[in-house]
């Protein structure tokens, strides 16, 4: 309780204090949700270059990457903002699902290390946003323990939230499910890949960054 | 074989976040599947992924975790609202969730008040249905 009132007066002196192009934005979800793909994304449409490498094997980003200022424009406006990619969030790492991926022993077993520092960082990391974008998997089911608990935390903080629900060029994906799972949050349907309704995307996005 | 362990909420409200985390996480380090009454802060559960997640080594490689909990159908009375609110402070009484170590529980499939455990050795499946 006394952290949420703490959380809440220190958000709001920031807010005073704070110009715009010091917003925070994270990218938070499950692993393989797309927020790397996402973050290339955003990346190459405002600065023409991409962030970080996206892979099919779980926990390819295991450390916080950032870009310090990214501006985009819409409808004649501007919002600057510092883009922060965090590591996928999971409660199990198991060294033998990365070997399933052509990956030696050592690789594997070096890979789980990292990621376990990865999720523990960007737990850590959640203090530090102003507002976040949860990247979903909109073809996995949503009611997953860790996408409650990223949202119930960031809910906890009051910090604003678009969920992304990502890969909707894929024949499973189901967004009124997304929808469905969380109610009180916009959602929007994306493919961070081909960039279907990025644009859409990227105007919900001036009104969840204030 | 395979333990299920009941905790009652009168055993964890008593503790602080961080001996609540320690105390499930030995319990599930035991091989113990998890049924707690109530369920944790959002806080508490990011704690839980966080010592899980320093914890892991060959033999525990983390845990399954759900909870299920009764969705808001309707508009409630403002009083009605408050009370679940306070009760919400107080410790999240309501709801169950269920904890158990990943090398045992396959998948908890949540949908969203159903709850369906998978096992790894797929001879058991069990479904827990909260009304």
């Amino acid at each position: 309780m006394l952290k949420k009132i703490g959380s809440s007066i220190k958000r709001f002196l920031s807010s005073l204090f704070k110009s715009k192009k010091h917003v925070r934005l994270g990218l938070y979800g499950p692993p393989n949700s797309g927020k790397t793909t996402l973050a290339n994304r955003i990346c190459k449409d405002w600065l023409g270059e991409e962030m970080g490498v996206a892979s099919r094997i779980p926990h390819e980003t295991r450390e916080i990457q950032f870009k310090e200022t990214v501006t985009i424009k819409s409808n004649g406006k501007e919002l600057s903002f510092k883009l922060i990619d965090t590591p996928g969030i999971a409660t199990k790492i198991d060294y033998e699902d990365f070997l399933r991926f052509n990956l030696s022993q050592k690789e594997a077993k070096e890979r789980a290390k990292e990621a376990t520092k990865g999720v523990i960082e960007a737990i850590k990391w959640l203090d530090n946003m102003d507002a976040v974008v949860v990247v979903l998997d909109s073809t996995r089911n949503p009611y997953s323990q860790v996408n409650i608990t990223i949202i119930g935390n960031l809910a906890a903080r009051d910090i604003p939230v678009l969920i992304a629900a990502n890969k909707v060029d894929l024949r499973k994906a189901n967004i009124k499910k997304v929808e469905s799972a969380f109610p009180q949050y916009k959602v929007m349907g994306i493919s961070a890949e081909r960039g279907d309704n990025i644009e859409q995307f990227y105007k919900t996005l001036f009104k969840v960054v204030r | 074989m395979l333990t299920l362990q009941y905790i009652p909420l009168n055993e964890l409200e008593t503790l602080n976040s961080e001996n609540k985390v320690r105390k499930l996480l030995s319990l599930v380090k035991e091989d113990k599947i998890l049924l707690i009454e109530g369920r944790l802060t959002p806080a508490e559960e990011a704690h839980l992924i966080e010592s899980t997640m320093e914890q892991i080594t060959k033999s525990f490689r983390g845990i399954e975790i759900c909870t299920v909990y009764p969705q808001k159908k309707r508009e409630v009375q403002f009083f009605d609202k408050l009370r679940k609110e306070v009760l919400n402070i107080l410790g999240y009484r309501q709801g169950i969730t269920i904890i158990g170590p990943a090398s045992i529980i396959k998948d908890i499939k949540r949908d969203p008040t159903k709850i369906e455990l998978l096992t790894k050795n797929n001879k058991m499946r069990r479904n827990v249905t909260k009304k």
